[in-house]
Protein backbone atom coordinates (compact mmCIF):
# COMPACT_ATOMS: atom_id res chain seq x y z
CA UNK A 1 0.00 0.00 0.00
CA UNK A 2 2.81 2.35 0.85
CA UNK A 3 4.21 2.03 -2.65
CA UNK A 4 1.31 3.87 -4.21
CA UNK A 5 0.98 6.36 -1.33
CA UNK A 6 4.58 7.34 -1.74
CA UNK A 7 4.03 8.44 -5.31
CA UNK A 8 0.72 10.14 -4.52
CA UNK A 9 2.46 11.99 -1.71
CA UNK A 10 5.34 12.93 -3.94
CA UNK A 11 2.93 14.29 -6.53
CA UNK A 12 0.97 16.38 -4.01
CA UNK A 13 3.98 17.76 -2.17
CA UNK A 14 5.17 19.32 -5.39
CA UNK A 15 1.85 21.00 -6.11
CA UNK A 16 1.74 24.74 -5.60
CA UNK A 17 -1.43 24.63 -3.54
CA UNK A 18 0.11 22.64 -0.71
CA UNK A 19 3.19 24.85 -0.70
CA UNK A 20 1.02 27.97 -0.62
CA UNK A 21 -1.06 26.48 2.20
CA UNK A 22 2.06 25.77 4.25
CA UNK A 23 3.40 29.28 3.74
CA UNK A 24 0.01 30.77 4.61
CA UNK A 25 -0.23 28.83 7.87
CA UNK A 26 3.35 29.69 8.74
CA UNK A 27 2.85 33.41 8.07
CA UNK A 28 -0.39 33.53 10.05
CA UNK A 29 1.11 31.71 13.05
CA UNK A 30 4.19 33.90 13.13
CA UNK A 31 2.26 37.15 12.78
CA UNK A 32 -0.15 36.12 15.54
CA UNK A 33 2.73 35.54 17.91
CA UNK A 34 4.36 38.81 16.81
CA UNK A 35 1.25 40.92 17.27
CA UNK A 36 0.19 39.67 20.67
CA UNK A 37 2.48 40.11 23.63
CA UNK A 38 0.64 37.42 25.53
CA UNK A 39 1.22 34.06 23.89
CA UNK A 40 -2.04 32.76 25.31
CA UNK A 41 -3.98 35.46 23.47
CA UNK A 42 -2.08 34.71 20.29
CA UNK A 43 -3.01 31.09 20.72
CA UNK A 44 -6.69 31.98 20.97
CA UNK A 45 -6.58 33.90 17.68
CA UNK A 46 -4.62 31.11 16.08
CA UNK A 47 -7.17 28.63 17.37
CA UNK A 48 -9.99 30.39 15.59
CA UNK A 49 -8.10 30.41 12.32
CA UNK A 50 -7.14 26.77 12.64
CA UNK A 51 -10.71 25.74 13.36
CA UNK A 52 -12.08 27.54 10.30
CA UNK A 53 -9.30 27.18 7.74
CA UNK A 54 -8.09 23.64 8.39
CA UNK A 55 -11.41 21.87 7.76
CA UNK A 56 -12.12 24.05 4.72
CA UNK A 57 -8.77 23.44 3.05
CA UNK A 58 -8.82 19.74 3.88
CA UNK A 59 -12.31 19.33 2.40
CA UNK A 60 -11.80 21.35 -0.76
CA UNK A 61 -8.27 20.19 -1.51
CA UNK A 62 -9.13 16.52 -1.03
CA UNK A 63 -12.23 16.68 -3.19
CA UNK A 64 -10.39 18.46 -6.00
CA UNK A 65 -7.49 16.05 -5.73
CA UNK A 66 -9.84 13.09 -5.96
CA UNK A 67 -11.47 14.34 -9.14
CA UNK A 68 -8.17 15.33 -10.71
CA UNK A 69 -6.79 11.87 -10.10
CA UNK A 70 -9.92 10.14 -11.32
CA UNK A 71 -8.36 8.79 -14.52
CA UNK A 72 -5.29 7.77 -12.57
CA UNK A 73 -7.47 5.91 -10.07
CA UNK A 74 -9.14 4.28 -13.05
CA UNK A 75 -5.78 3.17 -14.40
CA UNK A 76 -4.76 1.83 -11.01
CA UNK A 77 -7.97 -0.16 -10.79
CA UNK A 78 -7.06 -1.85 -14.08
CA UNK A 79 -3.88 -3.09 -12.38
CA UNK A 80 -3.87 -6.06 -10.02
CA UNK A 81 -4.73 -3.90 -7.03
CA UNK A 82 -7.83 -3.99 -4.90
CA UNK A 83 -10.08 -0.96 -4.74
CA UNK A 84 -9.68 -0.78 -0.97
CA UNK A 85 -5.95 -0.54 -1.35
CA UNK A 86 -6.21 2.18 -4.00
CA UNK A 87 -8.51 4.38 -1.93
CA UNK A 88 -6.57 3.92 1.29
CA UNK A 89 -3.31 4.74 -0.50
CA UNK A 90 -4.86 7.89 -1.89
CA UNK A 91 -6.12 8.78 1.59
CA UNK A 92 -2.71 8.21 3.13
CA UNK A 93 -1.04 10.34 0.46
CA UNK A 94 -3.42 13.28 0.82
CA UNK A 95 -3.57 13.09 4.63
CA UNK A 96 0.19 12.95 5.05
CA UNK A 97 0.75 15.92 2.76
CA UNK A 98 -1.89 18.06 4.50
CA UNK A 99 -0.53 17.02 7.89
CA UNK A 100 3.00 17.96 6.97
CA UNK A 101 1.75 21.35 5.74
CA UNK A 102 0.04 21.87 9.11
CA UNK A 103 2.95 20.63 11.18
CA UNK A 104 5.42 22.85 9.34
CA UNK A 105 3.12 25.87 9.09
CA UNK A 106 1.70 25.84 12.62
CA UNK A 107 3.72 23.20 14.44
CA UNK A 108 7.13 24.83 14.11
CA UNK A 109 6.06 28.33 15.30
CA UNK A 110 4.06 26.86 18.19
CA UNK A 111 6.87 24.59 19.31
CA UNK A 112 9.36 27.46 19.12
CA UNK A 113 7.28 30.23 20.66
CA UNK A 114 4.73 28.55 22.91
CA UNK A 115 5.74 25.00 23.77
CA UNK A 116 3.16 24.49 26.51
CA UNK A 117 -0.02 22.52 27.25
CA UNK A 118 -2.19 24.77 25.12
CA UNK A 119 0.23 24.55 22.21
CA UNK A 120 0.20 20.76 22.24
CA UNK A 121 -3.59 20.72 22.54
CA UNK A 122 -3.77 22.99 19.50
CA UNK A 123 -1.47 20.72 17.48
CA UNK A 124 -3.39 17.63 18.58
CA UNK A 125 -6.72 19.15 17.54
CA UNK A 126 -5.25 20.36 14.25
CA UNK A 127 -3.90 16.93 13.37
CA UNK A 128 -7.22 15.28 14.26
CA UNK A 129 -9.27 17.82 12.30
CA UNK A 130 -7.09 17.42 9.20
CA UNK A 131 -7.51 13.65 9.29
CA UNK A 132 -11.24 13.87 10.02
CA UNK A 133 -12.05 16.29 7.23
CA UNK A 134 -9.84 14.51 4.70
CA UNK A 135 -11.79 11.39 5.50
CA UNK A 136 -15.16 13.19 5.22
CA UNK A 137 -14.06 14.72 1.91
CA UNK A 138 -13.21 11.29 0.49
CA UNK A 139 -16.68 10.17 1.45
CA UNK A 140 -18.25 13.21 -0.25
CA UNK A 141 -16.12 12.77 -3.38
CA UNK A 142 -16.87 9.06 -3.73
CA UNK A 143 -20.63 9.42 -3.44
CA UNK A 144 -20.98 12.53 -5.63
CA UNK A 145 -21.13 11.89 -9.35
CA UNK A 146 -19.20 14.86 -10.72
CA UNK A 147 -16.70 17.46 -9.62
CA UNK A 148 -19.18 20.32 -9.12
CA UNK A 149 -21.48 18.23 -6.97
CA UNK A 150 -18.57 16.83 -5.01
CA UNK A 151 -17.09 20.23 -4.17
CA UNK A 152 -20.57 21.61 -3.48
CA UNK A 153 -21.28 18.77 -1.11
CA UNK A 154 -17.93 19.26 0.62
CA UNK A 155 -18.57 23.00 1.07
CA UNK A 156 -22.04 22.28 2.41
CA UNK A 157 -20.54 19.95 4.99
CA UNK A 158 -18.07 22.64 5.98
CA UNK A 159 -20.87 25.20 6.41
CA UNK A 160 -22.74 22.70 8.51
CA UNK A 161 -19.86 21.82 10.81
CA UNK A 162 -18.29 25.28 11.06
CA UNK A 163 -21.35 27.53 11.16
CA UNK A 164 -24.79 25.95 11.11
CA UNK A 165 -24.16 23.35 13.79
CA UNK A 166 -23.34 25.95 16.43
CA UNK A 167 -26.53 27.87 15.74
CA UNK A 168 -28.51 24.67 16.02
CA UNK A 169 -26.91 23.90 19.37
CA UNK A 170 -27.65 27.43 20.59
CA UNK A 171 -31.24 27.08 19.42
CA UNK A 172 -31.64 23.85 21.33
CA UNK A 173 -30.04 25.32 24.45
CA UNK A 174 -32.34 28.35 24.37
CA UNK A 175 -35.53 26.41 23.67
CA UNK A 176 -34.87 23.94 26.44
CA UNK A 177 -33.14 26.26 28.87
CA UNK A 178 -35.57 25.21 31.64
CA UNK A 179 -34.14 21.71 31.66
CA UNK A 180 -30.73 20.54 32.87
CA UNK A 181 -28.77 20.24 29.62
CA UNK A 182 -25.18 19.81 30.77
CA UNK A 183 -24.90 16.16 29.83
CA UNK A 184 -26.63 16.76 26.53
CA UNK A 185 -24.33 19.60 25.54
CA UNK A 186 -21.46 17.28 26.24
CA UNK A 187 -22.99 14.77 23.86
CA UNK A 188 -23.77 17.44 21.27
CA UNK A 189 -20.16 18.56 21.24
CA UNK A 190 -19.09 15.03 20.31
CA UNK A 191 -21.27 15.18 17.21
CA UNK A 192 -19.14 17.92 15.69
CA UNK A 193 -15.38 17.42 15.45
CA UNK A 194 -14.74 21.16 15.19
CA UNK A 195 -16.58 21.82 18.47
CA UNK A 196 -14.80 18.95 20.09
CA UNK A 197 -11.46 20.37 19.03
CA UNK A 198 -12.39 23.83 20.23
CA UNK A 199 -13.57 22.68 23.66
CA UNK A 200 -10.51 20.53 24.05
CA UNK A 201 -8.21 23.52 23.56
CA UNK A 202 -10.34 26.12 25.34
CA UNK A 203 -10.35 24.10 28.54
CA UNK A 204 -6.59 24.27 28.63
CA UNK A 205 -6.89 28.06 28.67
CA UNK A 206 -7.95 30.46 31.41
CA UNK A 207 -10.98 31.58 29.43
CA UNK A 208 -12.80 28.42 30.47
CA UNK A 209 -13.49 30.13 33.78
CA UNK A 210 -15.79 32.48 31.89
CA UNK A 211 -18.02 29.70 30.67
CA UNK A 212 -19.96 29.32 33.92
CA UNK A 213 -21.43 26.12 35.20
CA UNK A 214 -21.22 24.23 31.87
CA UNK A 215 -17.62 25.33 31.64
CA UNK A 216 -16.96 23.85 35.06
CA UNK A 217 -18.60 20.60 34.04
CA UNK A 218 -16.58 20.55 30.83
CA UNK A 219 -13.41 21.27 32.69
CA UNK A 220 -14.19 18.48 35.09
CA UNK A 221 -14.75 16.07 32.24
CA UNK A 222 -12.29 17.10 29.53
CA UNK A 223 -9.57 18.01 31.99
CA UNK A 224 -9.48 14.45 33.30
CA UNK A 225 -7.80 11.45 31.72
CA UNK A 226 -11.15 10.05 30.59
CA UNK A 227 -11.80 13.35 28.82
CA UNK A 228 -8.64 13.02 26.76
CA UNK A 229 -9.45 9.42 26.00
CA UNK A 230 -13.00 10.44 25.08
CA UNK A 231 -11.77 13.15 22.71
CA UNK A 232 -9.25 10.84 21.06
CA UNK A 233 -11.83 8.07 20.73
CA UNK A 234 -14.49 10.29 19.19
CA UNK A 235 -11.94 11.83 16.81
CA UNK A 236 -10.83 8.35 15.76
CA UNK A 237 -14.46 7.44 15.09
CA UNK A 238 -14.79 10.60 13.00
CA UNK A 239 -11.74 9.51 10.98
CA UNK A 240 -12.63 5.86 10.56
CA UNK A 241 -16.38 5.93 9.95
CA UNK A 242 -16.48 8.27 6.91
CA UNK A 243 -13.42 6.57 5.44
CA UNK A 244 -14.97 3.15 5.94
CA UNK A 245 -18.22 4.33 4.31
CA UNK A 246 -16.18 5.78 1.42
CA UNK A 247 -14.29 2.50 0.91
CA UNK A 248 -17.53 0.52 1.05
CA UNK A 249 -19.12 2.72 -1.59
CA UNK A 250 -15.95 2.84 -3.71
CA UNK A 251 -15.72 -0.94 -3.90
CA UNK A 252 -19.14 -1.20 -5.50
CA UNK A 253 -18.81 1.85 -7.68
CA UNK A 254 -18.61 1.89 -11.47
CA UNK A 255 -15.56 3.83 -12.50
CA UNK B 1 -9.33 -17.03 -22.17
CA UNK B 2 -12.16 -14.65 -21.59
CA UNK B 3 -15.68 -15.98 -21.35
CA UNK B 4 -18.62 -13.67 -20.90
CA UNK B 5 -21.96 -15.14 -19.90
CA UNK B 6 -25.17 -13.16 -20.15
CA UNK B 7 -23.93 -9.90 -18.76
CA UNK B 8 -26.25 -6.93 -18.56
CA UNK B 9 -25.56 -3.45 -17.31
CA UNK B 10 -27.99 -0.62 -16.82
CA UNK B 11 -27.07 2.99 -16.01
CA UNK B 12 -30.31 4.46 -14.67
CA UNK B 13 -32.71 4.16 -17.62
CA UNK B 14 -30.09 3.38 -20.22
CA UNK B 15 -29.45 -0.27 -21.00
CA UNK B 16 -25.74 -0.17 -21.85
CA UNK B 17 -25.11 -3.90 -22.10
CA UNK B 18 -27.97 -6.20 -22.95
CA UNK B 19 -27.47 -9.88 -22.25
CA UNK B 20 -24.10 -10.33 -23.94
CA UNK B 21 -22.46 -13.74 -24.15
CA UNK B 22 -19.22 -14.31 -26.00
CA UNK B 23 -15.92 -16.15 -25.70
CA UNK B 24 -12.45 -15.02 -26.74
CA UNK B 25 -9.50 -17.36 -27.20
CA UNK B 26 -5.78 -16.73 -27.31
CA UNK B 27 -4.28 -15.94 -30.67
CA UNK B 28 -7.30 -13.89 -31.60
CA UNK B 29 -7.25 -10.19 -32.35
CA UNK B 30 -10.78 -8.99 -31.83
CA UNK B 31 -11.99 -5.70 -33.20
CA UNK B 32 -14.81 -4.39 -31.10
CA UNK B 33 -16.80 -2.17 -33.40
CA UNK B 34 -19.95 -0.16 -32.97
CA UNK B 35 -21.30 3.39 -32.98
CA UNK B 36 -20.63 5.77 -30.10
CA UNK B 37 -22.51 4.73 -27.01
CA UNK B 38 -22.99 1.15 -28.13
CA UNK B 39 -21.40 -0.20 -24.96
CA UNK B 40 -17.89 -1.08 -26.19
CA UNK B 41 -16.04 0.73 -23.43
CA UNK B 42 -18.49 -0.54 -20.82
CA UNK B 43 -17.86 -4.10 -21.96
CA UNK B 44 -14.10 -3.58 -21.69
CA UNK B 45 -14.46 -1.98 -18.28
CA UNK B 46 -16.59 -4.89 -17.12
CA UNK B 47 -13.82 -7.30 -18.05
CA UNK B 48 -11.38 -5.15 -16.10
CA UNK B 49 -13.69 -5.04 -13.09
CA UNK B 50 -14.04 -1.27 -13.30
CA UNK B 51 -17.75 -1.52 -14.05
CA UNK B 52 -19.79 -4.02 -12.09
CA UNK B 53 -22.46 -5.65 -14.29
CA UNK B 54 -25.99 -6.00 -12.89
CA UNK B 55 -26.15 -9.64 -13.88
CA UNK B 56 -24.08 -12.31 -15.61
CA UNK B 57 -20.62 -13.77 -15.16
CA UNK B 58 -17.21 -13.03 -16.62
CA UNK B 59 -14.38 -15.55 -16.59
CA UNK B 60 -10.80 -14.55 -17.26
CA UNK B 61 -8.43 -17.49 -17.67
CA UNK B 62 -11.01 -19.99 -16.31
CA UNK B 63 -11.47 -17.96 -13.13
CA UNK B 64 -14.62 -16.01 -12.43
CA UNK B 65 -13.83 -12.38 -11.66
CA UNK B 66 -14.98 -11.19 -8.28
CA UNK B 67 -13.25 -9.25 -5.56
CA UNK B 68 -9.78 -10.78 -6.02
CA UNK B 69 -7.80 -8.37 -8.21
CA UNK B 70 -5.06 -10.93 -8.99
CA UNK B 71 -6.59 -11.92 -12.34
CA UNK B 72 -5.58 -8.53 -13.73
CA UNK B 73 -1.95 -9.63 -13.63
CA UNK B 74 -2.36 -11.15 -17.08
CA UNK B 75 -4.10 -8.09 -18.54
CA UNK B 76 -2.56 -4.98 -20.04
CA UNK B 77 -4.96 -2.09 -20.53
CA UNK B 78 -4.64 1.08 -22.54
CA UNK B 79 -7.41 3.54 -21.70
CA UNK B 80 -9.15 5.88 -24.11
CA UNK B 81 -8.02 8.95 -22.16
CA UNK B 82 -4.87 8.67 -20.10
CA UNK B 83 -4.42 11.29 -17.41
CA UNK B 84 -1.77 11.02 -14.79
CA UNK B 85 -0.88 12.95 -11.63
CA UNK B 86 0.28 16.40 -12.72
CA UNK B 87 3.60 16.51 -10.93
CA UNK B 88 4.57 12.90 -11.42
CA UNK B 89 7.43 12.35 -13.84
CA UNK B 90 7.17 9.81 -16.62
CA UNK B 91 10.06 7.78 -15.23
CA UNK B 92 8.39 7.70 -11.82
CA UNK B 93 5.15 6.44 -13.32
CA UNK B 94 6.96 3.50 -14.86
CA UNK B 95 8.98 2.71 -11.75
CA UNK B 96 5.81 2.93 -9.64
CA UNK B 97 4.00 0.46 -11.88
CA UNK B 98 6.98 -1.88 -11.81
CA UNK B 99 6.90 -1.82 -8.03
CA UNK B 100 3.19 -2.41 -7.81
CA UNK B 101 3.14 -5.12 -10.41
CA UNK B 102 6.16 -7.24 -9.69
CA UNK B 103 6.64 -9.90 -12.35
CA UNK B 104 8.61 -13.07 -12.05
CA UNK B 105 12.32 -12.34 -12.48
CA UNK B 106 11.36 -8.70 -13.08
CA UNK B 107 10.98 -9.12 -16.80
CA UNK B 108 9.43 -6.19 -18.56
CA UNK B 109 8.84 -5.41 -22.20
CA UNK B 110 10.28 -1.96 -22.78
CA UNK B 111 10.24 -2.04 -26.56
CA UNK B 112 7.58 0.65 -26.86
CA UNK B 113 9.35 2.91 -24.36
CA UNK B 114 12.42 2.74 -26.57
CA UNK B 115 10.61 3.08 -29.89
CA UNK B 116 8.52 6.02 -28.72
CA UNK B 117 11.72 7.54 -27.31
CA UNK B 118 10.11 8.09 -23.94
CA UNK B 119 13.38 7.67 -22.08
CA UNK B 120 14.51 11.09 -23.24
CA UNK B 121 11.59 12.71 -21.45
CA UNK B 122 11.64 10.51 -18.35
CA UNK B 123 12.15 13.49 -16.04
CA UNK B 124 9.37 15.61 -17.50
CA UNK B 125 6.30 16.03 -15.32
CA UNK B 126 3.09 14.55 -16.74
CA UNK B 127 1.27 17.88 -16.87
CA UNK B 128 3.62 19.21 -19.55
CA UNK B 129 2.86 16.39 -21.98
CA UNK B 130 0.68 16.67 -25.05
CA UNK B 131 -2.29 14.40 -25.54
CA UNK B 132 -0.40 12.30 -28.07
CA UNK B 133 2.60 11.79 -25.81
CA UNK B 134 0.31 10.76 -22.98
CA UNK B 135 -1.26 8.27 -25.34
CA UNK B 136 2.22 6.88 -26.05
CA UNK B 137 2.82 6.54 -22.31
CA UNK B 138 -0.50 4.68 -21.95
CA UNK B 139 0.45 2.33 -24.75
CA UNK B 140 3.87 1.65 -23.27
CA UNK B 141 2.25 0.87 -19.91
CA UNK B 142 -0.21 -1.59 -21.46
CA UNK B 143 2.60 -3.61 -23.05
CA UNK B 144 5.07 -3.20 -20.18
CA UNK B 145 4.38 -6.43 -18.31
CA UNK B 146 4.15 -8.67 -21.35
CA UNK B 147 0.54 -9.64 -20.48
CA UNK B 148 -1.30 -12.56 -22.06
CA UNK B 149 -4.34 -10.39 -22.70
CA UNK B 150 -4.15 -6.89 -24.16
CA UNK B 151 -7.11 -4.57 -24.05
CA UNK B 152 -6.70 -1.42 -26.11
CA UNK B 153 -9.42 1.24 -26.10
CA UNK B 154 -9.06 3.51 -29.14
CA UNK B 155 -5.30 2.99 -29.27
CA UNK B 156 -4.50 5.03 -32.36
CA UNK B 157 -6.73 8.04 -31.69
CA UNK B 158 -4.46 11.03 -31.15
CA UNK B 159 -1.26 9.35 -32.24
CA UNK B 160 0.74 10.71 -35.15
CA UNK B 161 1.08 8.43 -38.20
CA UNK B 162 4.57 7.35 -37.23
CA UNK B 163 3.65 6.42 -33.66
CA UNK B 164 0.48 4.81 -34.90
CA UNK B 165 2.52 2.61 -37.22
CA UNK B 166 4.94 1.64 -34.43
CA UNK B 167 1.99 0.64 -32.26
CA UNK B 168 0.45 -1.36 -35.09
CA UNK B 169 3.68 -3.26 -35.67
CA UNK B 170 3.87 -3.97 -31.96
CA UNK B 171 0.32 -5.32 -31.95
CA UNK B 172 1.17 -7.60 -34.89
CA UNK B 173 4.28 -8.83 -33.08
CA UNK B 174 2.24 -9.61 -29.97
CA UNK B 175 -0.37 -11.36 -32.05
CA UNK B 176 2.32 -13.75 -33.27
CA UNK B 177 3.11 -14.59 -29.66
CA UNK B 178 -0.36 -16.13 -29.40
CA UNK B 179 -1.86 -13.46 -27.22
CA UNK B 180 -5.45 -12.36 -26.96
CA UNK B 181 -5.85 -8.78 -28.12
CA UNK B 182 -9.05 -6.80 -27.84
CA UNK B 183 -9.21 -3.49 -29.70
CA UNK B 184 -11.92 -0.90 -30.06
CA UNK B 185 -11.51 1.69 -32.74
CA UNK B 186 -13.48 3.85 -35.08
CA UNK B 187 -10.63 3.93 -37.54
CA UNK B 188 -11.39 0.71 -39.35
CA UNK B 189 -8.52 1.04 -41.81
CA UNK B 190 -6.13 0.74 -38.85
CA UNK B 191 -7.67 -2.56 -37.89
CA UNK B 192 -7.57 -4.04 -41.37
CA UNK B 193 -4.19 -5.76 -41.23
CA UNK B 194 -4.37 -7.00 -37.67
CA UNK B 195 -7.88 -8.23 -36.99
CA UNK B 196 -8.80 -11.91 -36.92
CA UNK B 197 -12.31 -11.50 -35.54
CA UNK B 198 -14.94 -8.79 -35.52
CA UNK B 199 -17.45 -8.23 -32.76
CA UNK B 200 -20.10 -5.75 -33.70
CA UNK B 201 -22.19 -4.04 -31.04
CA UNK B 202 -25.19 -1.80 -31.25
CA UNK B 203 -27.26 -0.29 -28.45
CA UNK B 204 -25.77 -2.65 -25.91
CA UNK B 205 -26.51 -5.78 -27.91
CA UNK B 206 -24.00 -7.93 -29.71
CA UNK B 207 -25.06 -8.01 -33.34
CA UNK B 208 -22.50 -10.56 -34.48
CA UNK B 209 -19.14 -12.12 -33.71
CA UNK B 210 -17.41 -13.48 -36.80
CA UNK B 211 -13.94 -14.23 -38.00
CA UNK B 212 -12.65 -12.02 -40.74
CA UNK B 213 -12.66 -14.76 -43.40
CA UNK B 214 -16.35 -15.46 -42.96
CA UNK B 215 -17.07 -11.77 -43.02
CA UNK B 216 -15.19 -11.27 -46.28
CA UNK B 217 -16.92 -14.25 -47.78
CA UNK B 218 -20.39 -13.16 -46.77
CA UNK B 219 -20.00 -9.62 -47.98
CA UNK B 220 -17.64 -10.13 -50.88
CA UNK B 221 -15.54 -7.22 -49.64
CA UNK B 222 -11.91 -7.49 -48.67
CA UNK B 223 -11.63 -4.31 -46.67
CA UNK B 224 -13.04 -4.34 -43.17
CA UNK B 225 -14.68 -0.93 -43.43
CA UNK B 226 -16.56 -1.81 -46.58
CA UNK B 227 -17.53 -5.23 -45.31
CA UNK B 228 -19.01 -3.78 -42.14
CA UNK B 229 -20.73 -1.06 -44.09
CA UNK B 230 -22.29 -3.62 -46.40
CA UNK B 231 -23.67 -5.57 -43.49
CA UNK B 232 -25.05 -2.48 -41.87
CA UNK B 233 -26.59 -1.32 -45.12
CA UNK B 234 -28.60 -4.50 -45.24
CA UNK B 235 -30.74 -3.42 -42.36
CA UNK B 236 -29.73 0.27 -42.36
CA UNK B 237 -29.13 0.42 -38.64
CA UNK B 238 -27.31 3.66 -38.33
CA UNK B 239 -26.88 5.65 -41.49
CA UNK B 240 -24.79 8.41 -40.02
CA UNK B 241 -22.12 6.08 -38.96
CA UNK B 242 -21.94 4.35 -42.33
CA UNK B 243 -21.14 7.65 -43.99
CA UNK B 244 -18.26 8.14 -41.63
CA UNK B 245 -16.77 4.81 -42.54
CA UNK B 246 -16.76 5.64 -46.21
CA UNK B 247 -14.52 8.59 -45.65
CA UNK B 248 -11.23 8.30 -47.52
CA UNK B 249 -8.26 7.05 -45.62
CA UNK B 250 -6.37 10.33 -45.25
CA UNK B 251 -9.34 12.01 -43.58
CA UNK B 252 -9.64 9.33 -41.02
CA UNK B 253 -8.68 11.46 -38.03
CA UNK B 254 -11.90 13.46 -38.36
CA UNK B 255 -14.79 12.08 -36.41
Amino acid sequence: MLKLSRYVLYDILRSKIVIAYTIFLFAVSLSMFQMEENSSKAMLSLLNIVLIVLPLVSLVFTTIHYYNSYEFIELMSSQPMSRTRILLSEYAGVAISLLSAFLIGVGIPVLLLAPNDIGFALLFSGVCLTLVFTSIAFFAAVIARDKARGIGFALLLWFYFALIYDSLVLLILFSFSDYPLEKITLLLSALNPIDLGRIFIMLKMDVSALMGYTGALYKDFFGSGTGILFTTGIMLLWIIVPLWLAVRKFRKKDL
Amino acid sequence: MIRIENISKRFKKLQVLDNISVGFEKGQVISLIGPNGSGKTTLIKSILGMVKPNSGKIFVGEKIIDTDPAYRKIIGYMPQIGRYPDNMKIGQLFSMLKQIRKTENNQTDEELIKKFELEKIFDKPMRTLSGGTRQKVSAAIAFLFDPAILILDEPTAGLDPLASEILKQKIIAEKKKDKLILITSHILSDLDEITTHVMYMQEGKMQFFKDIGTLQEETGELRLGKAIARIMKGDLINTNWIDKMFEPKNDEKIY
